[in-house]
């Protein structure tokens, strides 16, 4: 990484920039299955943002330590070991969660998400760096995970957070809180998503073209004065 | 087929191969909803006008979203090539009688939007726009997709549910007769197996669908059911009910047979056919639900790509 980028940019390139889900696509696992209300997916995301955070200051410290061969098992030793906290702080404190979640939070240690920020970023960059790489990212990867999740607990079950805000009228989809609705809700989220930075392009292409006729005609009309 | 438009000039030059159709795009289209005509009839006849509105809804969204998306997409508006009437023609025709208007309309504009539009339009869509639509709404609303209406001029015998599901669930048989009439329970457009033939064969008789993929589907489905019907004939269905009951025939002449969405060979054609009849038969017989047409087409649409690639003709004279 280079080191003239700042502080604050380490942090804020996770919200969108490189944002977990909708730029580098990783981590789909927990992103298509767990989202069937916002409520897990916020859970979800906390969940691997403690690991995310904790396993890169770690690394990030150690990073002269590890040898480069054993890297991989290095850094996994490290993200489980914070992934068994973080799963037994659930089912202590939030059993019903850790319920609806089920497999998926031990699965937080094979998310390519955390093991990708560890061998990209973590092992390359100091701690605070590094602290605020992995905030952003999970910040990005928490601010997809409640949209997958509002968007299918309004389609699929009619309500928002528990609760009701559509009326009793509107029969709920349930193919969005089923499998292929998650698939579908983010197919179409990345669809816009794209659609959206090929907009952004083609305006800032049309408006540097535009510059550039207005400065070449100023300058066609400078030459013919001359 | 857009090749058609070349015949109106003198010297066609263009690479292989020459494929040549007496009816352009257009004509095609309004041929097909010509022949829907007489099972929409028979659907009123059965089952009532309301499914008119279902239908008309259907149609109606289909248009409507099409035009919406080629607006956005800033292309040419192709409502005139009628492939959005039929998709929601065939869309209407495959839901339950009395379904409710919005669901309806829901599946119209899925079926289009993501069926279709979001492939690249007519031509480039991999699954059948209809039965995507009508897969969406069978997995969204599980309980409006398998009420069925009792149909008017009912045997008494019959219940309101599909003969498929009450041979799957009660091992009730239902009488070929009323299964080609169509007075039984089943989607509005596809339980006369009359009107369905009379439409598919005028299909196969102008010559806009190829009569190997019915005629495969209709062996394949025979011999597959008599296999397991010779051997426990009380236990499994007979082939002629597989034939007519369900969905099935009308996947026959207008589901599987879509342009875009099935093969282009000969040899393509059959094993399509066959293999959608072969999956048929194993749902029907093994599977959870008692229908499985819709599933088993949708399949055989993913692996149409593989089909041709593995059955063009090699070229004469060249490396293998």
């Amino acid at each position: 990484m280079k080191k003239n980028k700042t502080l604050s940019y380490e942090f804020i390139k996770g919200l969108w920039e490189i944002n977990p889900i909708f730029k580098q696509v990783l981590g789909m696992c927990p992103t298509l299955a767990v989202t069937v209300s916002v409520m897990n997916g916020l859970a979800m995301a906390l969940a691997t943002t403690f690991v995310l955070v904790f396993s890169s200051l770690l690394i990030s410290s150690f990073r002269k330590l590890i040898p480069n061969q054993v890297r991989i098992a290095a850094f996994i030793v490290v993200i489980a070991t914070f992934v068994t906290i973080a799963d037994l702080v659930m089912k202590a404190k939030f059993p019903e969660l850790s319920k609806a979640l089920g497999p998926f939070v031990p699965l937080i240690v094979v998310n390519c998400l955390i093991l990708g920020r560890q061998e990209v970023f973590a092992s390359k960059n100091n701690p605070l760096r590094s602290l605020l790489d992995a905030l952003g990212n999970g910040a990005g990867f928490l601010i997809a995970l409640v949209i997958m999740g509002g968007i299918r607990e309004i389609i699929g079950s009619r309500t928002l957070m528990g609760y009701s805000v559509l009326p009793n009228s509107f029969e709920p989809w349930l193919i969005i809180i089923l499998p292929a609705g998650a698939f579908l809700t983010l197919g179409l989220l990345m669809g816009f998503a794209n659609l959206y930075v090929e907009r952004k392009k083609r305006i800032e292409l049309e408006a540097g073209i535009a510059k550039y006729k207005a400065a070449k005609n100023t300058l066609d009309i400078k030459l013919g004065e001359k | 087929m857009e090749f058609n438009s070349n015949t109106n000039h003198r010297l066609v030059i263009a690479s292989s191969p020459h494929l040549h159709s007496r009816w352009s795009t257009k004509q095609a289209m309004w041929l097909v909803v010509l022949a829907l005509l007489p099972s929409l009839i028979a659907s009123v006849i059965f089952f009532g006008v309301y499914q008119l509105l279902i239908v008309t809804t259907s149609v109606f969204f289909s248009v409507l979203t099409e035009t919406l998306i080629k607006k956005i997409r800033k292309k040419k508006i192709s409502i005139a090539d009628g492939s959005a009437i039929i998709t929601g023609l065939l869309l209407g025709l495959i839901l339950p009688p009395n379904f409710s208007i919005t669901s309806t309309a829901i599946g119209a504009v899925f079926s289009i939007a993501i069926g279709k539009e979001i492939f690249g339009g007519l031509g480039f869509n991999i699954f059948n726009p209809a039965l995507v639509g009508r897969a969406f709404l069978q997995a969204a609303f599980p309980v409006a997709m398998t009420t069925w209406q009792k149909p008017y001029y009912a045997v008494d015998t019959i219940t309101s549910a599909t003969p498929l599901a009450s041979f799957k669930f009660d091992k009730a048989v239902t009488e070929i007769q009323p299964l080609i009439l169509g007075n039984i329970g089943g989607s509005i457009g596809e339980t006369s197996a009359v009107a369905i033939i009379i439409g598919g064969v005028f299909l196969i008789g102008i010559g806009i669908v190829n009569w190997r993929i019915p005629v495969s589907m209709i062996i394949g489905i025979m011999l597959i059911s008599a296999i397991f019907w010779l051997v426990d004939p009380l236990k499994y269905a007979s082939p002629l009910f597989h034939l007519f009951a369900g969905g099935y025939l009308f996947g026959v002449f207008f589901m599987a047979t879509d342009w875009v969405t099935s093969p282009i060979t000969a040899k393509g054609m059959w094993i399509f056919g066959i293999g959608i009849a072969l999956i048929v038969v194993v749902i029907r017989t093994f599977g959870g639900l008692p229908e499985g047409v819709m599933y088993s087409i949708l399949i055989m649409n993913a692996i149409v790509p593989i089909i041709n690639r593995l059955t063009t003709p090699k070229i004469f004279g060249a490396d293998k």
